[in-house]
């Protein structure tokens, strides 16, 4: 029946020095995934979309759809 | 502290709510409920004034011992109990633990068959609410509006698709144009 004393000292900074450098580096990594897979990819389909864009032949497509108020399909 | 969170948990709890929803469910509930002696159901109505036994795992010292009555042979036992121990025997000190106890940790740890009647529960009155929903679309609802007709969806994807709604990346950019088809 003689246990040895339990620790009664420095649990909080036991548990931030185990815990504290791996939520930083999941933090680092999950925003580093969220970048490669989400934003860089998005910013090249932006850039991929306006290189060969034509506003005007947009325009006239989308005119001659008819959904235009102030323009009506050039036929009317 | 015991008698307000071991209501539900302990055993007395389930007897004393079988009282109460006794009272509620029979007619002449106003008469039953002045005196305990006609419910078959409960021996005893437990005074809660007073402070209460419960077996809870995080209470390992309730507010009073198990037993209190006890006869002669508990009498002596307990008399027996204010010399030193080391005189006492393991079965009076059994019998002291099982005055004060009514259930062991390893007791009340035992596992049961409770959470097979909780999803049971579960699920036929989702089963019920189920029928009800059922009953009530067919019944309840008003008319749907016109603009969930498939003529009328097919006829809003196209406008969309005619601005060009999200041609980057959603929508418009699924479509392709040139073929007048889906990409």
């Amino acid at each position: 029946m003689s246990l040895p004393k339990p620790v009664m000292r420095g649990l909080l900074g036991r548990r931030l020095r185990f815990h504290l450098p791996i939520a930083f580096a999941l933090s680092i990594v999950a925003a580093a995934a969220f970048k490669y897979t989400v934003t860089e990819p998005r910013k090249q389909a932006y850039a991929d979309f306006y290189k060969q864009y034509d506003a005007v032949k947009e325009f006239n497509a989308m005119r001659e759809a008819g959904i235009f108020e102030s323009v009506r399909p050039s036929g009317e | 502290m015991c008698q307000m969170l071991g209501l539900t948990a302990g055993r007395f709890g389930t007897r004393f709510l079988g009282r109460r929803v006794m009272a509620l469910v029979t007619p002449s509930s106003a008469t039953m409920a002045s005196h305990g002696h006609g419910h078959a159901d409960v021996s005893e109505i437990a005074d809660m004034s007073k402070p209460m036994y419960c077996d809870r795992m995080d209470t390992p010292l309730p507010d009073r011992a198990y037993k209190d009555e006890l006869n002669a042979a508990d009498k002596t036992l307990k008399e027996k109990e204010k010399g030193p121990w080391n005189q006492l025997t393991k079965e009076e000190k059994i019998a002291l633990y099982r005055l004060m106890f009514r259930k062991t940790y390893p007791e009340m740890k035992q596992k049961t068959d409770e959470w097979k009647t909780v999803m049971g529960g579960i699920f036929i009155f989702l089963g019920l609410t189920g029928l009800l929903v059922w009953w009530q679309s067919i019944y309840v609802y008003p008319a749907q509006p016109r603009t969930f007709d498939s003529e009328w969806q097919a006829k809003q994807i196209q406008r969309m698709l005619d601005m060009r709604v999200n041609p980057v990346e959603g929508l418009a950019s699924k479509w392709d144009y040139e073929k007048g088809q889906w990409k």
